[in-house]
């Protein structure tokens, strides 16, 4: 395979060209994303929903088509879990680096591809891409009434590549898993993956998600979840690398009873820019859904988080709340908030909060009393500030790797 | 009392029944009217501004907005729905023929003075004073009574000038102070600032103008009630009020419009300029007519208020009551550029049947030490819709900045909408911003209290919602409270959810 430059968005529409006639599945699904595209184009800040984020940086980066390379600097980063894991690699399935937990079947999107029912090309340009040029990605199903425990899903990307992983995650009836999926990569690249979860009911999913792309890259992930009757989905994404970075998260509350948390947090530094944006669906009655979002923003970056919560007609006795805290750390850094409720039932209990500040004088003032010098102290505080989320992640594993990350993050970055 | 469960259908039929019925101001003036032709293009700019006998620099102002303009597009963001607007079916310039301008209230159409009586709203200022001496005390204020396109009457003018205050129509002060009118016209909400605010700034016939100058506490209340009458008219009308240095004045703006089932477009600018030590307290109480119960007719209100604290220590507060028109597009916004400046946001917003509000605010943080506070207070009955959109932006040199927030939805009945649309923006660690926004039906615990000790249905759900409200409502000065209550009562009275 030659290796081929190519940039912008007439850029992915090349890349589409030669893919085309080798592309697994639908072929016209991909015609229309492409159509839709061309017609929208790569968001820009004009449009309310990426407000926040500019994209201008990914539009204007080249990438390179390439045969995939060779991991095994990633997979040395990986924490040592004595769990099963999926390995990602360019967003390739490699079957020979994962292992699988009895029971639990895993397709290849290149073997069995399906573009799913939840994903809309015709609302999220990014999906429209992803819709485009999708080539493999990964299928889990956890078989009903399966216990399948911890499972890890590796996502390593290599320097240059642009890539757009489908992948698919289903929990039948009564099933659970606990899922840690982990973004490293190297170089400057696209990581444009789109995830659809189906659990079904009285199901339950936890799904931690340590997204640490290389700090050149651009991570533009997209996830859709249907949570049915009685069913819980319990998820948290730390985002601590990528130059620029948006985790859009699609939550549908499908059935009476289901719960969702999506919680997250954020620590930035340097010119980083990361997005954090929710969209809770109330569609049945009885749900719940709680947020707790945390953002530490330090050097010059930037923290995004949109957060929406949509109670539809009839989804009577809904409750849902979220709370967005964040803390700025430095004079150049910035916040920038929106949560949303939209509200069409009316016996129902909706609520969000916001605070924006510095780090507390007085407790800073406190530490420092007694002998802890200033940056320690501000580490101390930070996370502090950031185990309120954190330590709401259910799996004990799980939560040992996300504290580690932060626990380094905070000795590279000292802010 | 009736089990709870029957409270929700026997309360909408009321609600229902009170709304059909409810809106009071809805008749119409036959008068004889000056009509521009139908439509909108540079020539009836030019007309606008030779009926107002203008100077060449207000009609070149003018034309170089209507050039914006057409090369801006209608915002879409909001959370409304409407059919196209066509602005060539709209007469831009609709006033009652008057004979060579009266001189006194004399000699004002006494079909006019006689709406505003309707209106209850006192044009005489000798049947004010005489209610002065009588036990039940109405307290003074001046009127700016704007008819369609122009103002037809400004009451207590001679009082106020006696301290200085300039209180009059907008077109008289661009040919009497045209250098005040110069410097500020424009300064806070320019020409190009969004779609509609363009089209005001082009067509815009009258409206009102307060200069308060330096040091001077304004006398008096001063108000400025609006009324659309013609069919097929627009009212774009302009304000501005400027407070000098450590100036006051307290402004009220109140609102009708005929009952008719084709919309009726609405687009004013109000611009408020506060120098040092200064404060304008700005309330409203908006009932321009809602449209009937199935959303046919109803005025569309599309308005851009802003006030730019430009001095230290400077103060605006906007107070609204939100009850009327089928659409609402509106976000009183406060700019504090000078250091130490406060802004402040009281809003309640009912909507009802198939009336749509999307209305809030802008608190724009520049100065050190700014302060801002929001309350916000939506109700929406029946099909409405109703949301809360408000921006808290935090600039980099604004050290100190303090912003709150809080946000409460009433949601009644089961078919309505309630949305809440935030966006904080922060850049700068010092300033601390808190956002907090409810969403909840009528508890029925409180509810069950208040009938348990014997109040009947109506009397408890009036006591909940006017406790809802309370925040926003004791801001109103006392004239204006009594209406806004009244009109809660019109819109809500026997609500349950």
């Amino acid at each position: 395979m030659s290796v081929l430059t190519y940039s912008g968005i007439e850029g992915f529409f090349a890349r589409f060209a030669a893919l085309r006639p080798h592309l697994p599945g639908d072929v016209a699904a991909r015609d229309r994303a492409a159509a839709i595209l061309r017609v929208q184009g790569l968001p820009s800040i004009r449009d309310e929903a990426w407000k926040y984020t500019n994209l201008r940086p990914v539009a204007q980066a080249s990438f390179q088509s390439a045969a995939t390379a060779d991991p095994s600097a990633l997979l040395a980063r990986l924490p040592q879990l004595n769990a099963p894991r999926l390995v990602m690699v360019d967003g390739h399935y490699l079957a020979t680096l994962s292992t699988l937990p009895p029971q639990v079947k895993c397709l290849p999107f290149a073997a069995a591809p399906k573009f799913g029912t939840l994903a809309n090309p015709a609302c999220e340009p990014m999906v429209a891409l992803n819709t485009m040029l999708a080539e493999d990605g990964f299928s889990l199903t956890i078989p009903a009434n399966i216990d399948a425990g911890l499972i890890v899903i590796a996502h390593l990307t290599t320097a240059a590549r642009s890539t757009h992983p489908r992948h698919a995650i289903t929990l039948e009836e009564g099933a659970r898993a606990s899922l840690l999926e982990i973004y490293l990569g190297e170089g400057a690249y696209l990581h444009n993956p789109v995830t659809e979860i189906h659990i079904g009911e009285g199901a339950n999913l936890t799904h931690a998600r340590l997204q640490d792309e290389a700090e050149e890259g651009f991570h533009l992930g997209t996830i859709y979840a249907r949570i049915a009757a009685h069913s819980i989905y319990d998820s948290f994404s730390l985002n601590i690398g990528a130059r620029l970075s948006r985790t859009e998260l699609h939550a549908s509350l499908a059935g009476a009873h289901a719960t969702a948390h999506l919680n997250a947090a954020q620590i930035l530094t340097g010119v980083q820019h990361a997005d954090f944006t929710t969209i809770v669906s109330h569609d049945a009655p009885h749900g719940a859904s709680r947020q707790t979002v945390k953002n530490a923003l330090a050097g010059r970056s930037r923290g995004v988080f949109q957060g929406k919560i949509h109670v539809a007609r009839g989804a009577q006795k809904t409750d849902g709340y979220q709370m967005n805290q964040a803390l700025l750390l430095s004079p150049d850094a910035e916040i920038d908030s929106k949560p949303q409720l939209e509200i069409y039932a009316d016996d129902v209990k909706c609520s969000h909060g916001a605070t924006i500040g510095e780090l507390d004088a007085d407790q800073l003032f406190y530490l420092r009393s007694r002998g802890v010098p200033e940056s320690q102290a501000r580490g101390m505080l930070v996370r502090a500030f950031l185990s309120d989320a954190i330590d709401m992640v259910a799996n004990g594993a799980s939560r040992a790797v996300l504290e580690t990350a932060v626990e380094l993050w905070w000795q590279r970055h000292p802010a | 009392m009736p089990p709870l469960n029957d409270i929700n259908s026997e309360t909408l039929g009321t609600v229902e029944a009170l709304t059909q019925s409810g809106y009071k101001y809805g008749f119409t003036t036959d008068i004889e009217m000056d009509l521009a032709p139908l439509g909108l293009n540079e020539d009836i700019v030019r007309l606008i501004s030779a009926r107002k006998n203008e100077p060449q620099w207000m009609l070149d102002w003018r034309l170089k907005a209507f050039a914006l303009w057409q090369t801006m597009t209608e915002p879409n963001w909001a959370q409304i729905g409407y059919p196209p607007i066509d602005y060539q079916g709209i007469h831009y310039y609709a006033a009652p023929v008057k004979k060579a301008g009266p001189k006194s209230l004399d000699e004002v159409d006494p079909e006019l003075l006689r709406t505003y009586e309707k209106l209850g709203i006192p044009l005489r200022e000798r049947a004010i004073l005489a209610g002065v001496e009588g036990a039940d005390q109405p307290s003074q204020i001046a009127v700016d009574a704007v008819f369609d396109s122009v103002s037809v009457a400004t009451t207590f003018r001679e009082t106020l000038s006696k301290s200085g205050v300039i209180f009059c129509p907008i077109s008289e002060a661009v040919r009497d102070h045209p250098d005040l009118v110069k410097q500020y016209l424009g300064s806070v909400v320019p020409q190009g600032d969004n779609y509609f605010a363009a089209l005001n700034c082009a067509v815009f016939t009258d409206g009102s103008f307060v200069y308060i100058p330096k040091g001077v506490r304004c006398p008096m209340e001063l108000s400025t009630y609006f009324r659309i009458n013609a069919r097929n008219t627009g009212q774009f009308e302009r304000t501005l009020i400027i407070a000098e240095a450590g100036a006051y004045v307290s402004y009220l703006e109140g609102c009708t419009a005929p009952q008719r089932d084709e919309n009726q477009l609405h687009a004013a600018v109000v611009e408020l300029v506060v120098m040092d030590d200064a404060q304008i307290k700005y309330s409203t109480v908006q009932n321009w007519y809602p449209g009937d119960a199935d959303g046919k007719g109803g005025i569309y209100n599309f308005v851009t208020k802003r006030g730019a604290c430009r001095g230290a220590r400077s103060k605006i507060s906007w107070t609204q009551v939100e009850t009327g028109s089928a659409i609402t597009w509106k976000y009183p916004s406060c700019v504090l550029e000078g250091d130490d400046s406060v802004g402040e946001f009281y809003s309640v917003a009912v909507t009802n049947n198939r009336q749509q509000a999307d209305t809030g605010t802008k608190m724009i943080h520049v100065g050190r030490n700014t302060k801002s506070t929001i309350v916000s207070k939506g109700i929406s009955a029946g099909y409405s819709n109703n949301t809360y959109r408000g921006l808290v932006r935090i600039t980099q040199r604004a050290k100190g900045a303090r912003n709150h927030t809080q946000c409460d939805s009433l949601l009644i009945g089961e078919h309505c909408g309630a949305h809440t649309v935030p966006y904080i923006e922060s850049r700068n660690p010092t300033a601390k911003v808190e956002h907090e926004a409810t969403t909840s039906k009528i508890a029925e615990d409180q509810l069950f209290y208040c009938r348990q000790r014997g109040l009947s249905q109506e009397d408890a759900v009036g006591l909940i919602v006017n406790g809802f409200c309370k925040d926003v409502l004791k801001e109103l000065p006392m004239e204006f409270a009594v209406e806004a209550q009244k009109l809660l009562a019109v819109s809500l009275e026997g609500s349950v959810g």
